[in-house]
């Protein structure tokens, strides 16, 4: 129950070797162990999108993710979106710009997850973003700065 | 200052994970700390076998109450609760923490605390909500009077030509922002240091320092960024004296990081009111009588008043008011003041009341508000500080195209979508608060502002840019803003719709104090008087206060002092289903002078979206049985989601109110809250003919006959 694994996991594009318990969620392990605390734990249950990252590109919960199951998986988080040279990605870009985040703790989640939903070809309308945005939640209600900011970063 | 506005200085550390909220501050050998929390609602606890969890691995200690140290006693506020929990063998409510598990990782504390076994004694059936006696709260949140009365109502209503009378519920709600509460303590010696999730540093200070008889100049709170807050983070609730009381027993920093269940029982919540409102009224609209009666839910160990009929008493014009609150001492966590306190729940009662007022008189309800514009204030005659409802009505019914509107309810059916129209008025009380702020200026003429305030999502960073560059006539980028620490000066909290008031003129002052100093004016280049001076940095404080003779809250003595808006909402029932969708909004409020309009907008729509849940969504149920709420996670308590939400026409009109503060600018925080699901309801009721009187509107209620 409490031996420590060993794991490999990329994350935004550097090898981690690290020791973690079996029951450690990835968002925990990230936080935790690789010590990156721009991925946020707002409900540990799924419901907020807090968390969300990119696993080989899709977006992903990653409270519901065993970190034990993305052995070898290239991970994507907040702190590697930016270009290397910390040119922000275009929609950090868009977000900073149209407003769309207020306390920014489910920024974060919000941010990776419009990168999903413009790699999905889902952010062709306002409704489609809307729609296809609602698994992350803003307490702030920031959502129609964040539709905005999806619709000008996919043009982009 | 542009007239479209700062963007955020804080955007780039929040949109890379850089910002560091208290649950990311790195701590060398910290240990984590899970909960154990009471089932029962009452009773007292037994016994606790703690034996098991203390074998399992990586624990470090089960911390039970003969292990923390007697803690001072305080009310609430500022305590969000008054009994704090491990001090006594009684449970107050649900969810008390009894036990604090600390163990090495997350997961070994988490699964740790899970073998921890309780007994209880004494445990009796909970009294729900409407089961217990009305009476006057003596303590707590309360905020001034609970009864007030000018004239005869019973005779206004007796008199009028129509009258109506009806009782409205809201439900209880919870404030969920998308940060759980956390902190992480340790101690150097007899020195305290806190990073901590809250709305307010100082008053996080100044509690510790009394509950652990410490002067406050040993305890240091760092906050710079809140995830949301709400309400949920101004007062003093657990997490904060267990992780430091744990912290000083382990020895060891300590980090407790809520669980999103725990933030249901543990940081507030917005409590269930009912209330009746009686209009009376002459044929041609006037109200001749205001009647409107709340009670809310309040725990057993805390009175927390909801004040929910204040804005009865300066909205419309009428020759008798009288409104009268109480509170229900019933077995619940304690309640706290949440976006929008007061007016929230308040004006969805009113302002139904005056649409179906506005119905049975057969006067637009549009109409029927302007007719019930007072002069000054109805209740105590004092003179409006500034008040711009009217403008906001007009402005916004042009926008909408109200004149297109058919009175009718059912007539403005489009295919199997039966369209609704509805309008209701907002306002918000103007509380006040002391602040203070520091203005550094360097050799190369870039300037540091130091404030205790915390970010929290309404955009205070960029509005001491703009009041700084507006002042100095230097440009917004030259400024840097320093915030969120109990070493800096003092801000009263980001709570009650107070910061740019406060914040705002004591950076004004400050700047305006560096601009005396350099005997220098406007827009002249910083460096270059500070070289003329002879001087390398440069430093000025400034300070702001409400005049000295207002009341409790920082409420005017002299002024009725508020903020006002209009609500405009299309909703479109399906005719089979009886499923509501907001199609579209306008909103239009007067709040002062307006400092950042980019953020100012966004604190605006995101208050509509708060109305938005009230009016269709949240809704928290307490099981009868086991007196607890029922869904204490985001799937089963419902926040809206982006789709749920059209886009938004929302705007100021022209408003500026020298009267409140040197600056002009008056509170927007709640106000966005207020009206919306008033509005939403009685679009509701133009689209079907039923009238909802209980929040949320649900699809039985939209189904039910009329």
């Amino acid at each position: 129950m409490n031996q420590d694994t060993r794991l490999s996991l990329t994350v935004n594009g550097e090898e981690r070797e690290i020791e973690i318990d079996p029951r450690a969620t990835l968002v925990d392990a990230l936080r935790d162990r690789v010590g990156l605390t721009g991925t946020k734990k707002g409900c540990d249950r799924g419901e907020c999108g807090a968390c969300t990252v990119l696993v080989d590109g899709r977006r992903v919960l990653s409270c519901l993710t065993l970190a034990v199951t993305v052995g070898g998986a290239e991970i994507t988080t907040i702190e590697g979106l930016a270009g290397e040279d910390g040119e922000p990605h275009p929609v950090q870009r868009a977000f900073l710009e149209s407003d769309a985040f207020q306390c920014g703790f489910c920024t974060p989640g919000q941010v990776l997850s419009a990168v999903g939903c413009i790699a999905e070809g889902h952010a062709g309308s306002p409704d489609e973003i809307r729609e296809w945005m609602s698994g992350n939640l803003c307490r702030c209600a920031a959502y129609p700065q964040i539709v905005a900011a999806v619709s000008k970063a996919a043009v982009r | 200052m542009t007239t479209e506005g700062l963007v955020r200085p804080d955007g780039p550390a929040k949109l890379t994970g850089a910002a560091r909220y208290a649950a990311d501050v790195p701590a060398e050998s910290a240990l984590a700390a899970a909960l154990v929390s009471a089932t029962v609602p009452n009773g007292r606890l037994a016994e606790l076998d703690a034996a098991e969890a203390r074998d399992c691995p990586g624990v470090a200690a089960v911390l039970t109450r003969a292990d923390l140290p007697t803690l001072a006693e305080l009310p609430s506020p500022p305590l969000g609760y008054p009994a704090l929990p491990l001090q006594a063998e009684e449970i107050h409510y649900e969810g008390e923490p009894i036990a604090i598990v600390l163990a090495e990782t997350l997961e070994q504390a988490q699964y740790a605390a899970s073998r921890v076994r309780a007994t209880y004694t004494g445990v009796r059936e909970p009294i729900a909500f409407g089961e217990a006696e009305d009476v006057v709260p003596h303590s707590g949140h309360v905020l001034g009077g609970t009864d007030e009365e000018k004239g005869d109502a019973g005779a206004g209503l007796a008199e009028a030509h129509v009258t109506v009378t009806a009782t409205y519920t809201t439900a209880d709600r919870h404030h969920s922002p998308i940060e759980p509460s956390a902190t992480l303590a340790w101690w150097e010696g007899e020195q305290l240091v806190l990073h901590s999730s809250v709305q307010s540093v100082a008053v996080a200070q100044q509690t510790m320092a009394a509950l652990f008889s410490l002067p406050p100049e040993h305890v240091r709170v760092v906050c710079p960024f809140t995830g949301g807050g709400f309400g949920a983070k101004g007062y003093v609730w657990p997490h904060l004296p267990l992780a430091a009381a744990a912290a000083k027993v382990s020895g060891r920093p300590v980090r407790l990081v809520m669980t999103r269940a725990q933030m249901f029982t543990l940081s507030g919540h917005q409590p269930a009111t009912r209330q009746t409102v009686s209009l009376g009224a002459t044929r041609d609209g006037r109200l001749t009588a205001l009647r409107h009666d709340s009670v809310n839910a309040s725990g057993r160990a805390v009175d927390y008043l909801e004040n929910t009929t204040h804005s009865s008493t300066w909205l419309y014009a009428s020759p008798a008011i009288e409104t009268r609150m109480r509170v229900q001492r019933v077995d619940r966590p304690g309640p706290t003041p949440m976006r929008a306190p007061h007016e929230g729940p308040g004006m969805f009662a009113l302002e139904s009341a005056m649409d179906e007022l506005a119905y049975e008189l057969g006067i637009d309800p549009v109409e029927l508000r302007l007719r019930n514009e007072p002069d000054v204030d109805p209740m105590t005659g004092l003179p409006f500080s500034s008040r711009r409802l009217v403008e906001c009505l007009r402005e916004g019914a042009e926008r909408f195209g109200w004149a297109e509107r058919s009175p009718e309810p059912r007539s403005m059916r489009e295919g199997n979508d039966l369209v609704g129209w509805g309008v209701a008025a907002a306002t918000m009380d103007t509380f006040r608060a002391p602040s203070s702020a520091k203005v550094r200026i360097g050799a190369d003429g870039r300037i540091v502002v130091e404030t205790g305030m915390q970010e929290i999502g309404t955009g205070l960073p960029a509005m001491v840019q703009a009041v700084v560059a507006e002042t100095l006539g230097c440009d917004p980028g030259d400024v840097e803003v320093r915030h969120g620490d109990s070493g800096f000066p003092p801000h009263a909290g980001t709570m009650g719709s107070m910061s740019a008031m406060g914040l705002g003129s004591a950076v004004q002052a400050a700047a305006r104090e560096v601009l005396a100093k350099l005997d220098g004016r406007q827009g002249q280049p910083l460096a270059g008087l500070l070289a003329e001076s002879g001087l390398t940095e440069l430093e000025a404080e400034g300070r702001w206060s409400p005049e000295e003779d207002a009341l409790a809250a920082g409420r005017s003595a002299r002024y009725s002092m508020h903020t006002y808006g209009a609500i405009f909402a299309e909703v479109r029932v399906d005719a089979d289903f009886g499923v509501v969708r907001l199609s579209r909004a306008v909103t239009r409020y007067a709040a002062g002078r307006i400092l950042n309009p980019l953020a100012a907008h966004s604190q605006l729509t995101g208050g509509f979206a708060w109305g938005y849940g009230q009016a269709l969504l949240e809704h928290s149920d307490v099981d009868p049985v086991l007196g607890r709420f029922v869904s204490k996670n985001l799937a089963g308590y419902l926040l809206p989601a982006n789709a749920d939400l059209p886009d938004l026409d929302a705007a100021f009109v022209e408003d500026d109110d020298r009267f409140a503060n040197p600056l002009g600018a008056k509170g927007i925080g709640e106000l966005g809250a207020v009206g919306v699901a008033a509005a939403i309801a009685n679009a509701v009721f133009h689209a079907t003919g039923r009238r909802v009187r209980n929040l949320p509107i649900r699809l039985a209620t939209v189904l039910s006959e009329p």
